[in-house]
């Protein structure tokens, strides 16, 4: 898809972030040379068209004293996979989860949800809460902790004249 | 750590995970929600910023949304040829994200490509480099809500 000039600048101009003043909008506006109520009727319709999922904060999970983070992988059979990733992603604890293909025979789950805690006693605690809520829908499961971070670039929208 | 954050704080992470209101004044607003001032609630934030608890303030985009691919993907690694194998891997400037995890499936990246196709070629590249299969795992459904911090 094509974004229009004017909305890939409103993202070049915010993808760091908003400025923290009391009017964030006006000065994003005023950088980009267009009116304020133009600049909210365009993040209103990116975010209806689901180009911004959301408008606020990303807090850091190691700051937060979250030191432990495990993949919760599940192997739950297709028909009930949807119905029952939406429980799970509706967790607390669960930071993301998706539905991805499996790869069989090397990997047989379908169902990832990310679950952070202060500890990996924690994380197995909220990985058996996982577990009861499948229930006999899933066949198997494992969970992988990352020990190293080996590589880490965040999403950089290229800038087409550039 | 969470010990130091106030309940305010905890509540103000909680609230600012939302959406803020498309207004001219939208901390004003979350500021009437807590009976805080407006002043108060850009303070915290660029605290809570500054303290590194929040990493970021503004438009989330979904990366797909804005034109490209992206893709999960996983490598079996031998341990002996680990880290020849990760210079390779990321040598790609298509790789945004690179973990090791602890499985046989030892290291875990995403790619980030142009187009659907730019992640079939780069897998293809990075399999031919390392004489490794890459494991493809696109998403297919996202199920998310957010992340709370225990009030």
């Amino acid at each position: 898809m094509t974004l229009h000039p004017t909305d890939r600048a409103i993202v070049e101009a915010t993808q760091a972030g908003l400025p923290l003043v009391p009017a964030p909008f006006e000065a994003v506006a005023d950088t980009l040379g267009i009116t304020e109520t133009e600049l909210l009727d365009r993040l209103d319709r990116l975010k209806k068209q689901g180009i911004i999922r959301r408008i606020g904060a990303a807090p850091n999970h190691y700051k937060l004293g979250l030191v432990s983070n495990g993949m919760t992988v599940w192997d739950v059979e297709n028909a009930v996979v949807d119905q029952l990733g939406e429980k799970v992603g509706a967790l607390p604890y669960v930071t993301h989860s998706y539905r991805r293909p499996r790869a069989l025979p090397e990997w047989p789950y379908n169902l990832f949800a990310m679950v952070h805690g202060q500890n990996r006693d924690e994380v197995l605690e909220k990985q058996k809460e996982i577990a009861a809520i499948l229930g006999t829908a899933c066949r198997a499961n494992d969970i992988l902790y990352s020990t190293r971070i080996l590589k880490k670039t965040g999403l950089r929208l290229r800038r087409k004249d550039g | 750590m969470t010990s130091n954050l106030t309940q305010l704080d905890r509540d103000l992470i909680n609230r600012l995970q939302e959406d803020l209101p498309l207004t001219n004044r939208p901390f004003a607003e979350i500021g009437a929600e807590f009976g805080i001032s407006e002043d108060e609630v850009i303070e915290r934030v660029k605290q809570l910023k500054e303290d590194g608890i929040l990493t970021r303030f503004g438009p989330f985009f979904d990366a797909k949304e804005l034109g490209g691919a992206f893709c999960l993907c996983a490598i079996a690694v031998p341990e002996e040829r680990f880290e020849t194998v990760l210079t390779q891997v990321n040598a790609h400037a298509e790789v945004a994200h690179n973990y090791e995890r602890t499985h046989r499936l030892n290291m875990w990246f995403v790619l980030a490509t142009e187009s659907e196709a730019g992640i079939a070629e780069t897998a293809e590249t990075i399999e031919r480099e390392t004489g490794l299969k890459v494991l493809l795992f696109p998403k297919e459904r996202e199920f998310f809500i957010g992340f709370k911090v225990a009030a």
